[in-house]
């Protein structure tokens, strides 16, 4: 049986590979998809605690991401779309409003 | 309705008369302006009389107790009471306040009809006499204060009443700082006494005071002290040396409010609180001392300065200085009771003479200076008959109020200090110079003046009346001292007893130690008198019989004229030895160091470190999420690293 801890380690892994995508990325696509990709990785460290565990808890919360993820999606992506329209671009670096 | 428990209406009156002018008689006429000032004060002085009447009722030496209204600050163990309280020196005040009160108010209906600020000048008064009530009613030194500064902020107001002319308003800014010296002595006076005492009430002070035991003589305890910051306060509002200074400047001021505020009633607070705090000052031999030698010093001072003035209101205005002299005189020769009389007669004939210059100043159409008067006894008989009945009532012409007063003022000061006592007798013959210049000057002689321009004319009803009321009150209002020069009962003296029970002792002390003397102290009685009539007939020689000597002898002895027409250039010596340097101390390092360096510097130091590090910081906020997502990930690396080295 493979240890938990690979489990975990493959979850660090894309964890942080979401993280740096996330820094380094600048289409605001590839920076949503790092998102999804952080998100997945913690589902995956959820669901190895749950097996190891023997508890249910974690799998039900998997759930409860996966329909946040999904939600979303939906909102990110209407952003996306509504930032593209508006400023012909994709790029973060032309997206700093935030500081006014 | 026992009035004597409802004194609070007598201030209260003549506040409702001020506060109606002040705020609705912007609309009203001239005519109901003056209604209500004069009506206002006619009840004050109606109630005074009641009050007097009344109290005259109680059995006799019975002086009721003080009432409080309300208790005005209550902290701890202090306590000080809205109370007031009658007794025999009260009833003195008051007839006087509130009667020369309402002949200068029905003066000023007629002496300020012109004048633009009609309502303006009767509020004010009426103010001026709420506050007076106040000081001589109150039953504690907190509320005696409060009337104290009253009169003081209304001084100032009146003397600045012509507030375009600058000179008016220096005068008033004048008044109110010297004043402030003396206040500020005062004030530590009653907080000594508080410490002392426990208790701001008359009486519960002054008794405790007259039972202590008496400081010894040269040495300042308790006592002592409080007495001299006591007057302090009192050479600051009685223009005593040193602090005189903004007296005579006052006469900026309209010639009504000088008569009133300035000879007759506020500058005589300072009198009047030093005799009612006798008991203390009885047990403060140093500071009677003190007292008298700065009460001769002023009169004779003063007087010699009103020797060579030439504008008519500055000399009444020294000779107000030096009256006011004679009264700390008194005092601190311990004849309490003396210089309260000297008081009264002086508001009298004083009052008298202002009211009089006044309306020479009215018929002369605004001039003050005597050089340009001259020979106007025809043309204005009977302002030179009422000044002229001042005048031999202040030169202490035998039977006329004055002579009484300050007969028995120099008396006593013989009696008790016989170098005090010759110097005041020779302020009484300068007194008697100056005041005859003054009339030989204004009526007498050639007309100086340039009569195409010069309407001369007598003043209106309005203004003659009262000059007639204080001409008799000059003349007649020291006759109840009469009977004592026959060796008789001195009324005034007797009447006063209750209040001066405890300062009849030294002064009988004295009169028996010198009854040796006797035959000696008869004979010094006419030494006054003589003295006054030598300055008559020097003034008489010099004005009327040679005209021109005086200029001769102005230039002889130019040195010693300059000296006293510069009036001893105490302004200048004051405004190079104090205002200069405070000035140069308030610029170059109060305002320059301490305001500009360390005060701004310190503001402007918070705002420069906040603005720079706010700039610094606002570098962070880029508004690129990406290296906010940077910084998120820096603190959970940090925040993580920290939890696993604590944990270990």
């Amino acid at each position: 049986m493979v240890p938990t801890s690979y489990y975990l380690v493959l979850s660090a892994i894309l964890f942080g590979l979401g993280v740096v995508a996330f820094i380094f990325k600048r289409n605001i696509l590839t920076v949503f998809m790092s998102i999804e990709l952080m998100l997945n990785a913690v589902n995956l460290a959820f669901v190895t605690f749950s097996r190891s565990l023997g508890q249910l808890q974690g799998q039900i919360f998997v759930f409860f991401v996966i329909v946040v993820a999904a939600a979303e999606a939906a909102v990110g992506l209407a952003i996306i779309i509504l930032i593209h329209r508006n400023r012909r671009t994709l790029d973060v670096e032309n997206v700093d409003s935030l500081k006014d | 309705m026992p009035i004597l428990s409802y004194l609070w209406i007598l201030p209260v009156l003549p506040l409702l008369g001020a506060a109606a002018n002040g705020i609705f008689g912007g609309r009203w006429p001239k005519s109901v302006v003056s209604a209500v000032a004069l009506s206002s004060t006619t009840l004050a002085f109606l109630g005074a009389l009641a009050v007097v009447s009344q109290f005259l009722s109680l059995p006799s030496g019975t002086i009721p107790p003080p009432v409080s209204y309300f208790t005005w600050i209550s902290a701890g163990g202090f306590r000080a009471d809205f109370a007031m309280q009658v007794d025999h020196l009260t009833v003195i005040m008051l007839l006087v306040v509130t009667g020369v009160g309402l002949l200068i108010h029905i003066y000023s209906t007629g002496y300020m009809h012109d004048d633009p600020g009609y309502r303006r000048f009767f509020s004010y008064l009426n103010l001026f006499m709420f506050f007076m009530l106040i000081l001589i009613l109150a039953a504690n030194y907190l509320l005696m204060f409060v009337g104290w500064e009253g009169v003081g902020l209304c001084s100032y107001l009146l003397i600045g009443f012509f507030f375009l002319k600058k000179s008016a308003t220096n005068a008033g800014n004048k008044a109110f700082w010297v004043n402030r010296i003396g206040d500020f002595g005062f004030l530590l006076g009653v907080l000594l006494i508080f410490r002392t005492f426990g208790s701001l009430n008359f009486a519960d002070v002054l008794p405790r005071a007259a039972g202590m035991a008496s400081d010894a003589p040269g040495q300042i305890g308790t006592l002592t002290a409080i007495a001299l910051l006591l007057f302090v306060g009192a050479a600051g509002k009685s223009a005593q040396l040193p602090l005189y200074v903004w007296l005579p400047d006052a006469m900026e001021g309209p010639t009504p409010v000088s008569a009133l505020i300035h000879a007759a009633t506020m500058v005589t607070a300072g009198v009047y609180m030093v005799v009612r705090s006798h008991a203390i000052f009885l047990n403060a031999p140093l500071a009677m001392q003190v007292v008298a030698i700065v009460g001769c010093a002023t009169a004779l001072f003063a007087a010699t300065i009103g020797l060579v003035q030439t504008d008519i209101k500055k000399v009444l205005a020294y000779s107000t200085v030096s009256q006011l002299g004679y009264m700390f005189l008194a005092c601190g020769v311990g004849a309490f009771g003396a210089g309260v009389f000297h008081l009264m007669t002086h508001a009298f004939f004083k009052g008298l003479l202002f009211l009089a210059a006044g309306s020479v100043i009215h018929a002369m159409g605004g001039e003050q200076d005597m050089r340009k008067m001259g020979g106007l006894r025809k043309k204005i008989p009977v302002t030179f008959w009422t000044m002229l009945m001042g005048t031999l009532a202040i030169a202490g012409t035998p039977g006329f109020s004055g002579f009484f007063s300050k007969d028995e003022i120099l008396d006593e000061a013989l009696k008790v200090n016989p170098v005090l006592g010759w110097l005041g007798v020779l302020a009484a013959g300068l007194t008697s110079f100056y005041m005859f210049r003054l009339i030989f000057l204004t009526f007498f002689g050639k007309e100086r003046y340039d009569e195409h321009h010069v309407h001369v004319h007598e003043s209106p009803k309005s203004m003659t009346i009262p000059l007639s009321i204080l001409a008799v009150l000059s003349v007649a209002g020291g006759w109840m001292a009469a009977p004592a020069l026959m060796g008789g009962v001195n009324h005034f003296q007797h009447f006063l007893a209750p209040v001066l029970s405890s300062a009849a002792e030294p002064a009988t002390a004295a009169v028996a130690e010198s009854s040796g003397d006797a035959g000696i102290l008869q004979a010094l009685v006419g030494v006054p008198v003589i003295a006054g009539l030598l300055g008559f007939l020097l003034a008489w020689w010099l004005y009327i019989k040679s005209p021109e000597t005086p200029a001769s002898l102005a230039e002889s002895l130019s040195g010693p004229y300059k000296l006293l027409y510069g009036k001893y250039f105490i302004d200048e010596i004051y405004q190079a030895a104090i205002v200069r340097p405070l000035v140069w101390i308030s610029e170059n390092v109060l305002w320059h160091v301490v305001d500009e360096r360390a005060i701004d510097g310190t503001v402007n130091g918070v705002a420069t470190v906040s603005r720079e590090t706010g700039d610094r910081l606002r570098r962070a906020s880029t508004g690129n999420i990406r290296s906010y997502a940077t910084w998120i990930v820096l603190g959970v690396v940090v925040f993580t690293s920290l939890l696993l080295w604590m944990v270990d």
